[in-house]
């Protein structure tokens, strides 16, 4: 039954690619096809197989759609590396989309629109138009997906052609799939852009609901997602709303359910009966407990949801806790989810069930299932009060079994349970110190110094146990130390007796002399001059009492939650982090560099580095495009504004003055008629040796812009951001000046040398603006370009005499070899030795343009006349034609 | 964003690339090295099948011998991503005749990948249903089980039939006998606490429909749940008939049972795709009848005896029997010798799975049968024995009877052509995770 193409893959010699390209120009059909798919299986295991690429696309012409779909398939993987021969498949292409069949007529446009080369997008766009009115929905539906494609490649461009229109027409189309397919594509486009482009309507939201009930289950999902974005007007649209999705929650469809239950929690804020509340929150009940019986990894998805969604609303499942019960061979991610959500849900009622369970799991073999279960034992008797004594002696039981692990992580708890409920289960303190010598984890450890310090007055022996840890004090990791010296501190406080005085001493010589540990000699340093100077108020502060601490089980803020609740089936939703914590948008940009695959080597430090960040980002505040309180109004526009509101005349003298002084020096690049009211005016320079881009935005548009972000092409020098772009909110008729650092090197674009920059520049209230502007070369000589004469020569001779190229600079006059020479040396080009020629002057000069090529320049002209002839030596002479632009700049 | 994929691998346990497409520009063609290198080569596998790396998101699922990976760069809907795999999975195994495995992708990576680019564009699920597919997706050598036509003849309105409101049932089908084949099949899913009270017990169904039946037929499905039978006696204004009702927690549909008439009527009316498919799913946990009751009592005789006891009683009817019923319970790792008795089957140690398997092929209702089994091991130098005690597994089949009490009422099949049909309905219970602490 089965194929039997494994044949493929087997390598016949060496010499495979000449092979295969004979074999893909032989006369035979069946031979074209079996080399195509030799091409098809060689891709697959990464082999490099560019080089057939004329070879292959002549295979295209065929009337086999078996082949045709194996070179389409090629194109997609190759186009990119081979862009001016993907041209040639255009025609094909343009045939393939008139062709009677439907299905190859889809074909066509759906590849199309995968192949992302400039020239071939062109081609694109009348077949995409012809197909979006096609009468067979199949190319219609795979029509309206290639739109969002082009978007994806270029924006412009599809607005332009109408495209945007034409998708929304869909929206009423007679066939649901298609309905379905331009609903996502909106959707996607929306999201990338931000113009209001696909607004639901209440009508539109009618039509949509409709098309839920015809369209098939993924349908289902593209549409319910977006109409999750909608906002009902009042209670009873929600209600409305709800009513039609709920049937979907009976689907087979994880996905369906999911998309239906994100729905039906947005429009139940809306809701205010509470009737119609409870009611729905017993209908979503059985749905969210019947996708616990599908594939464990879609279990999962489910139990991060659903971790979520208990937080939001508990009575949800508060009646279903039997049903994260663990099974025994749950993957242990599976264990894990459960466990929390089983924290979140236990109650007074079923405590007793949870704490046999939770005794259950601390029994199992994997550790770190183990210490979640020992844990959860003390994070209910955290959250529940009348519990507390049951969850305490569930955990004296599982001390008793001396497992070591199991003790440790009892005894973290436990720290934790008496700062919950001071003065109330001290009594089991002894049966802790049994365990004490077998305490080797840091956290466990620091926890027991804790305890005794705490209760040092009820502990007879707190003395000597402190003791036998300060033995090993300089050994001790941090926690431990710090936790050491407390205690000590504290038992001295309560005992000051001779035993605990010396030990105070050991322990802030320790802490102080001995250590490199900045937090830890700051302490001791803080209880040394506490204890030397006032040991009553040492007293108080140290023995003070302390705030009682709360569950942390429902650790994520309101709005937080809310953001995640209406990403439900997201990503966002499984990592508990907004979407903007993880997904880098460098999306919107149209000239990406197209590099940005993975190195070929895949270096683990790239990865790690990459990995670090995203953490760091995820647990920093959230990046300021999310939206949250406005931000605070930019500093540079304050003046301004103060300016305004007490009259300019005795105002005060605006701050930003000095750096506004190179606005008018600064080019226009995107005049306010181009962009909607945001002028931008930029321009590179240097500035004590490092290249800034000068910057100025001025709005002059009706809203605050906030949220800039800048990205520069790929071009000649590498130039790119050093960070991110500080411009602060820019309220309307304001306008903000800042100085980017540069880096350069960093995506540099082969080819000839090029002053062309092309520059992104996006905000969160507008498109993404493009412009271009120079590099001046000026801006990028180095400071190190100056050379002693003898060394200039001897470069000048080992230079071949190909490298000299000169050039009249008719515009460009030297008025005195002095000044000149500062001026030029300000710039970085240095004067090296000067002769006379005539009535002619002779200046030698080097500089030097990063990474390091040497140009030694000879400038000849007569001074005050007009014109001067610049001949340059470098071992780069392709870069002449820019540093003669920078001459020419430099000597006006 | 419903996006559910940017590129997808397939890899075998090695890391080799079996199968790769791009579906978005937004991964690079390089990223399932960081999945080999940071997943795949680390404890990491099997600890959360969602990860991160750089600024990618992986999901992954094992399917016999092969990842199926999925690489993201944006908020993608990971559920739609799963469930996606999930079905592609399905629809492989129905080109391949079942098999879904490493020779299998290689024997069919041209047809895998034309697929490929059938069921997903621009990273969105399309149409995954075999039966449509394989009117116009077809290979040399796989043939449809369930078409009567030549495969290599294009199918005028395929198209029609992809995108159409009944995405997953082609036109004009004719059989000679009009048949449907009915499967309840339910699993016991148990947790039972060592002293014998029961902890969790639900049981999993679902409907399994073949059907052979021309035209485009409505189907109109009555079980004896008490809603369904309520609302049916409300709409007919007369009493509900007597006899045993259940209640379903929860039931889904395959996608062609209307939902919209299923939440007002309560009935289950569809129509249904050609061949076999799962028509729905439920589950119930009120009044499960538990086809086994396993009763346990392990004794600890010093340091290197034990002596396990375990009853098994089958509480179905007498008529009824049990099939392939299995029993593990768990010994301890440091056993050295074991010996048993049983009543009924045969039992042997086995050491990898540290339990000793008692089988026993044919169980009948109402009986029961023990093992008693003695357990040697060898003293070891630590003092505690491992504290873990997984619990007692059982696993079973019992033709003709559900656990929930769920039987078929009626199957009505409506086509214009007025044609009769033959229906069949099956039940079995098998178990599910039956397990019993001990």
């Amino acid at each position: 039954m089965s194929g039997h193409d494994s044949k493929y893959f087997s390598t016949t010699k060496k010499g495979e690619i000449p092979e295969l390209k004979e074999e893909l120009n032989s006369q035979y059909k069946d031979r074209r096809k079996d080399a195509v798919k030799k091409v098809i299986a060689a891709m697959t295991v990464g082999k490099d197989v560019s080089s057939l690429f004329t070879d292959v696309v002549n295979c295209m012409q065929t009337e086999n759609l078996e082949l045709k779909k194996l070179v389409y398939l090629y194109l997609i993987n190759y186009a990119k590396s081979q862009p001016d021969l993907a041209i040639l498949a255009v025609n094909t292409f343009v045939k393939d989309s008139q062709d009677p069949n439907p299905l190859i007529r889809a074909l066509a446009v759906r590849t199309m629109g995968c192949i992302r080369v400039d020239k071939i997008t062109e081609y694109l766009c009348d077949p995409l138009q012809r197909c979006l009115k096609d009468d067979d929905p199949y190319v219609r539906k795979t029509a309206a997906i290639c739109v969002a494609k082009l978007y994806d490649i270029n924006a412009e461009l599809v607005e332009d052609r109408g495209f945007l229109e034409t998708l929304k027409d869909m929206i009423s189309d007679s066939n649901p799939m298609v309905v379905a397919n331009a609903v996502a594509a909106l959707a996607e486009i929306q999201e990338n852009s931000t113009r209001l482009i696909f607004e639901i309507t209440s009508n539109t939201l009618s039509k949509l609901l409709t098309a839920l009930n015809e369209c098939n289950e993924w349908g289902q999902v593209f549409i319910l997602d977006a109409l999750s974005r909608y906002r009902a007007a009042d209670a009873r649209e929600a209600e409305n709303i709800v009513e039609r999705v709920t049937p979907r929650l009976q689907h087979a469809n994880c996905a369906v359910v999911l998309s239906a239950v994100k729905m039906i929690l947005q429009q139940m804020e809306l809701i205010t009966s509470t009737d119609v509340v409870r009611n729905l929150c017993k209908k979503m009940a059985p749905p969210l407990v019947t996708l616990l019986s599908s594939e464990p990894e879609i279990q999962y998805v489910a139990l991060r949801n659903i971790n979520l969604i208990v937080q939001k609303r508990p009575t949800i499942l508060a009646h279903e806790i039997k049903v994260f019960f663990c099974k025994y061979n749950d993957p242990i991610y599976v264990k894990m989810e459960k466990l929390e959500i089983m924290i979140k849900l236990a109650s007074d009622r079923n405590i007793d069930q949870v704490l046999l369970e939770f005794k259950e799991y601390a029994t199992e073999v994997d550790v770190d299932f183990v210490r979640k279960a020992v844990r959860a034992i003390g994070r209910c008797a955290i959250k529940l009060e009348r519990a507390a004594e049951r969850c305490i002696s569930v955990l004296l039981e599982l001390i008793k079994l001396k497992v070591n692990y199991v003790v440790q992580e009892a005894i973290i708890v436990i720290k934790d349970i008496f700062r919950r409920y001071p003065n109330t289960y001290e009594s089991i303190i002894a049966t802790l110190c049994e365990s004490l010598d077998n305490l080797d984890e840091p956290e466990a450890k620091a926890s027991m110094i804790w305890i005794i310090g705490e209760y040092a007055e009820r502990i007879d022996n707190a003395d000597e146990l402190l003791e036998s840890f300060l033995e090993s004090f300089p050994e001790e990791p941090a926690l431990v130390q710090l936790q050491l010296l407390t205690a000590t501190v504290k038992l001295f406080l309560k005992k000051p007796t001779e035993g605990p005085q010396q030990m105070i001493q050991v322990v802030l010589n320790n802490a102080t002399v001995e250590t490199d540990n900045p937090d830890l000699r700051d302490r001791a340093y803080i209880y040394w001059r506490l204890l030397s100077t006032d040991p009553e108020a040492a007293k108080d502060i140290v023995l003070a009492e302390k705030p009682v601490i709360s569950d942390d089980s429902n650790q994520l803020d309101a709005s937080l939650l809310d953001e995640l609740l209406a990403n439900i089936a997201t990503l966002s939703s499984v990592f508990h982090k907004p979407p903007e914590a993880f997904v880098t948008r460098a999306k919107p940009s149209a000239p990406r560099p197209d590099d940005d695959d993975f190195p070929d080597g895949g270096e683990p430090t790239a990865y790690s580095e990459s990995l670090s960040q995203g953490s760091d980002r995820a647990s920093a505040a959230p990046p300021p495009s999310s939206s949250g309180a406005p931000q605070p109004p930019a500093p540079a526009a304050v003046p301004d504004l103060l300016g305004d509101l007490i009259g300019l005349d005795n105002a005060l003298v605006p701050v930003d003055q000095p750096a506004a002084a190179p606005r008018p020096s600064l080019p226009i690049l995107l005049p306010s008629s181009n962009g909607q009211g945001l002028q931008i005016s930029a321009q590179l320079t240097r500035r004590d040796g490092q290249v800034f881009y000068s910057l100025l935005f001025e709005n002059s548009s009706l809203a605050a812009l906030d949220g800039f972000m800048i990205q520069f092409n790929k071009n000649t020098f590498g130039l790119a951001a050093a960070g991110p772009l500080q411009v602060p909110s820019l309220q309307p008729g304001s306008s903000a000046t800042t100085l980017l650092p540069m880096v350069l090197f960093q995506n540099v674009l082969p080819g000839p040398p090029s002053s062309l920059l092309q520059v992104a520049v996006k905000n969160n209230q507008q498109p993404v603006w493009y412009f271009n502007d120079k590099i001046p070369l000026q801006a990028l000589l180095m400071e190190d370009g100056k050379m002693e004469r003898q060394s200039f020569l001897e470069t000048w001779k080992s230079l071949p005499d190909a490298n000299e190229v000169a050039k009249e600079l008719p515009s460009a006059v030297l008025q005195s070899v002095d000044g000149t020479v500062e001026r030029l040396a300000a710039a970085n080009v240095f004067f090296v030795a000067k002769r006379k020629n005539g009535n002619k002057d002779v200046l030698y000069l080097s500089a030097k343009v990063p990474p390091s090529v040497i140009f030694l320049v000879e400038l000849t002209a007569a001074a005050g006349v007009p014109g001067v002839k610049c001949a340059v030596k470098t071992p780069n002479p392709e870069m002449s034609l820019l540093f003669f632009e920078a001459m020419e700049a430099l000597l006006k | 964003m419903p996006v559910a994929a940017s590129a997808i691998y397939f890899l075998n346990l090695r890391g080799d690339v079996l199968i790769n497409r791009l579906y978005r520009d937004d991964v690079g063609g390089n990223m399932v090295d960081a999945f080999r290198m940071h997943i795949m080569q680390t404890k990491e596998l099997g600890t959360c099948p969602v990860r991160q790396i750089g600024g990618c998101s992986f999901f992954y699922m094992r399917i016999s011998n092969v990842y199926l990976v999925i690489v993201v760069s944006s908020n993608a809907n990971v559920a739609c991503a799963f469930k996606f795999v999930v079905e592609a999975v399905a629809l492989f195994k129905s080109y391949f005749g079942g098999q879904f495995d490493e020779d299998s992708i290689r024997n069919n990576f041209v047809l895998i990948y034309e697929l490929l680019d059938e069921i997903m564009d621009f990273g969105y699920p399309q149409n995954l249903s075999p039966e449509i597919l394989k009117l116009y997706i077809t290979q040399e050598g796989v043939r449809s089980p369930f078409s009567s036509k030549p495969t290599d003849k294009p199918v005028p309105n395929a198209t029609l039939q992809v995108t159409g409101a009944v995405g997953w049932r082609r036109e004009g089908l004719v059989y000679k006998k009009n048949e449907v084949f009915l499967d309840i099949v339910e699993s016991v899913n148990l947790l039972m606490s060592s002293k014998g009270s029961v902890l969790r017990c639900d049981v999993t169904g679902k409907i399994l429909m073949k059907c052979f039946l021309s035209g485009m037929p409505d189907l109109k499905l009555g079980l004896n749940d008490k809603v369904g039978l309520e609302k049916e006696s409300q709409l007919k204004s007369r009493p509900a008939k007597s006899g045993k009702t259940i209640e379903l927690d929860d039931v889904t549909f395959h996608q062609c049972v209307n939902l919209t008439r299923f939440n007002s009527e309560k009935t289950v009316s569809f129509v249904p795709p050609d061949g076999e498919f799962e028509l729905m799913k439920y589950r119930i946990t009120e009044g499960v009848n538990l086809p086994f009751r396993v009763l346990p009592t392990i004794k600890e005789l010093g340091r290197t005896r034990m002596e396990v006891n375990v009853k098994v009683k089958s509480v179905f009817g007498a008529k009824m029997f049990a099939l392939g019923v299995v029993v593990k319970v768990p010994v301890p790792k440091q056993t050295a010798k074991t010996s048993f008795q049983v009543t009924s089957g045969r039992a042997k140690y086995n050491a990898a799975l540290n339990c000793i398997v008692w089988k026993i092929r044919k169980f009948p209702g109402q009986t029961e049968s023990t093992m008693s089994a003695e357990v040697e091991l060898i003293s070891t130098m630590a003092e505690k024995k491992s504290s873990t005690k997984p619990p007692i597994q059982m696993e079973f089949q019992v033709p003709m009877f559900t656990a929930s009490g769920l039987r078929v009422r009626f199957l009505k099949v409506w086509e214009k052509s007025g044609y009769n049909t033959v229906e069949w309905v099956r039940y079995i219970t098998k178990a599910g995770s039956y397990e019993i602490r001990c």
